[in-house]
């Protein structure tokens, strides 16, 4: 069903669509990454599914994280390191030199491993970014800031200190904090990059949570060296290994009865 | 398995697992073994032997279920770890199933001790189990060496039991029309032929499950039914 529904040139360059939502929202073609002249990346292509959850799981340095940091081009800020292939956001190549970099990370916004608060207010943590696009109205940014804090989570527990320090909040808190500041600015794509592995497991239900509730608006694409979580909260799910795509298919599927070897040998804990 | 864990120590309790299965099911075959045989030579000791014996078999499901689910609680196993783990609670449970139907049996050896019926049917139930016993042999060697063909072989040859029970059905049937002075006999005849080949269906269920542990895969396509009692009928001669 999922094949009638695309048209077949699609098909052809991209034979692997998983879940019940064929409409991608990414298409990552052949890409090939260098940090120099090591090739990190060797030739990956997958489609991702827009309005559900994709994670990236493999062991360090299999480029996973490499992977996330080319989908919103986060790479152009070093010298010496490239990306060959094509990246469609919406069926627009974010690899040719034209496109406007702010507002590709607009559109794809990214939340790290540790959080990053910016040593400002928490309403100004929101604001900042919103700022940096568009121009709102005092009444409207406090309706906007709220909104997202109320997405994130978080507007109930910082609703009465709005002014203090971003830097004042727990751990988990702050996380949730950067994932409202991301999503303030209304990205189509939201990029995870092992955002609880610095989190207590409550604060880690609470991220989980939000990513079940976001993806109903976003594409997400996580990051993350805990393979419960990637069956917890993922659609589907793609094993990288020495910078190689090795499987994808539906979480479900990769987490009982994943069909490569490598696959299976990683998950079950039988890598050497 | 293919490869060892990192973690060594959950290998062990995977192995620990395996083994108690391995256990569990030679009891639960020497039982369906030994009932049978007490059936055969109506020989109500051993039949007391069996279904004291049951006991062990009910104690060896409950503790693989409860060392299944620590390590669910533990180790959260993926993929054939998983499997594994969930084929091993299935079977034991099958292997349960098994050991209650040999109980059963064995009952019914004690009910039926003071009745005097014909041999030739006795063998035919005998006849039967054998096969029974061949194919719960045959499914737990494949268990053990996680041999997919002999899964595969024994699953197909559960019909063979089916066709003899529907058999053995009309034969009883018969019997009892002939002198109603066999009915009491040949009903319990009748329960512990359906005992049999209800065992048979468990090694099946196990065939089945040791097919998705292997491959991932469920055992789906459609086998060919043979046991017909159920839409069986022998005309009543009055004579």
């Amino acid at each position: 069903m999922n094949d009638v529904a695309m048209p077949a040139m699609m098909a052809a360059a991209h034979p692997k669509v998983v879940g019940d939502n064929p409409a991608a929202k990414l298409e990552i073609k052949d890409l090939r990454f260098f940090y120099g002249e090591t090739m990190s990346l060797k030739g990956v292509s997958l489609n991702l599914a827009e309005r559900k959850v994709t994670a990236f799981i493999g062991p360090s340095g299999c480029g996973k994280s490499t992977l996330l940091r080319v989908l919103n081009r986060m790479y152009d800020l070093y010298p010496h390191q490239r990306a060959e292939g094509e990246v469609l956001l919406d069926g627009e190549n974010i690899l040719t030199p034209g496109v406007d970099l702010n507002l590709l990370r607009a559109r794809v916004g990214m939340v790290f491993q540790k959080p990053t608060p910016f040593p400002m207010t928490i309403y100004d943590n929101i604001a900042f970014g919103i700022q940096l696009y568009e121009r709102v109205s005092r009444g409207e940014m406090n309706d906007r800031v709220e909104a997202a804090l109320t997405r994130a989570a978080l507007w109930g527990e910082v609703k009465d200190k709005l002014n203090a320090s971003g830097l004042s909040l727990s751990g988990g808190q702050q996380q949730r904090l950067c994932i409202a500041r991301t999503i303030a600015v209304k990205p189509e794509v939201v990029l995870l990059d092992e955002p609880c592995s610095a989190l207590d497991p409550i604060s880690t239900s609470k991220i989980e949570e939000l990513i079940d509730e976001l993806k109903a608006e976003y594409t997400i694409v996580i990051v993350t060296h805990n393979m419960q979580q990637a069956a917890r909260v993922s659609d589907s799910t793609a094993f990288m290994y020495l910078g190689e795509l090795i499987e994808f298919d539906d979480t479900d599927k990769i987490f009982t009865a994943p069909t490569d070897r490598r696959t299976q040998d990683y998950i079950t804990g039988r890598f050497g | 398995m293919s490869e060892k864990h990192i973690v060594a120590s959950f290998d062990d309790e995977l192995n620990a697992l395996a083994q108690k299965i391995a256990e569990m099911g030679g009891l639960a075959e020497q039982n369906v073994a030994d009932a049978v045989a007490a059936l055969v030579s109506r020989d109500v000791d051993k039949a007391q032997r069996v279904i004291a014996a049951d006991e062990r078999v009910d104690q060896l499901q409950h503790e693989i279920e409860e060392q299944s689910v620590l390590m669910i609680a533990r180790r959260q196993p993926m993929a054939r770890d998983l499997r594994e783990i969930m084929a091993a609670i299935h079977i034991a449970n099958d292997l349960e199933r098994v050991g209650d139907l040999a109980k059963n049996t064995a009952k019914r050896v004690i009910a039926i001790d003071a009745n005097f019926g014909s041999q030739r049917l006795v063998v035919g139930v005998e006849h039967m189990a054998e096969l029974c016993l061949t194919q719960l042999k045959e499914i737990l060697d494949a268990f053990a060496s996680r041999d997919l063909a002999a899964a595969r072989s024994v699953w197909e040859r559960d019909n063979e039991i089916d066709a003899m029970y529907t058999s053995l059905f009309r034969e009883l049937l018969t019997y009892m029309m002939e002198d109603p002075r066999n009915i009491t006999f040949c009903t319990h005849l009748l329960f512990c032929a359906k005992n049999i080949e209800r065992i048979g269906d468990h090694a099946t269920n196990i065939a089945e499950n040791l097919h998705y542990l292997i491959t991932g895969q469920p055992l789906i396509e459609a086998r060919p039914k043979q046991d017909t009692s159920s839409l069986t009928a022998v005309p009543y001669r009055q004579g």
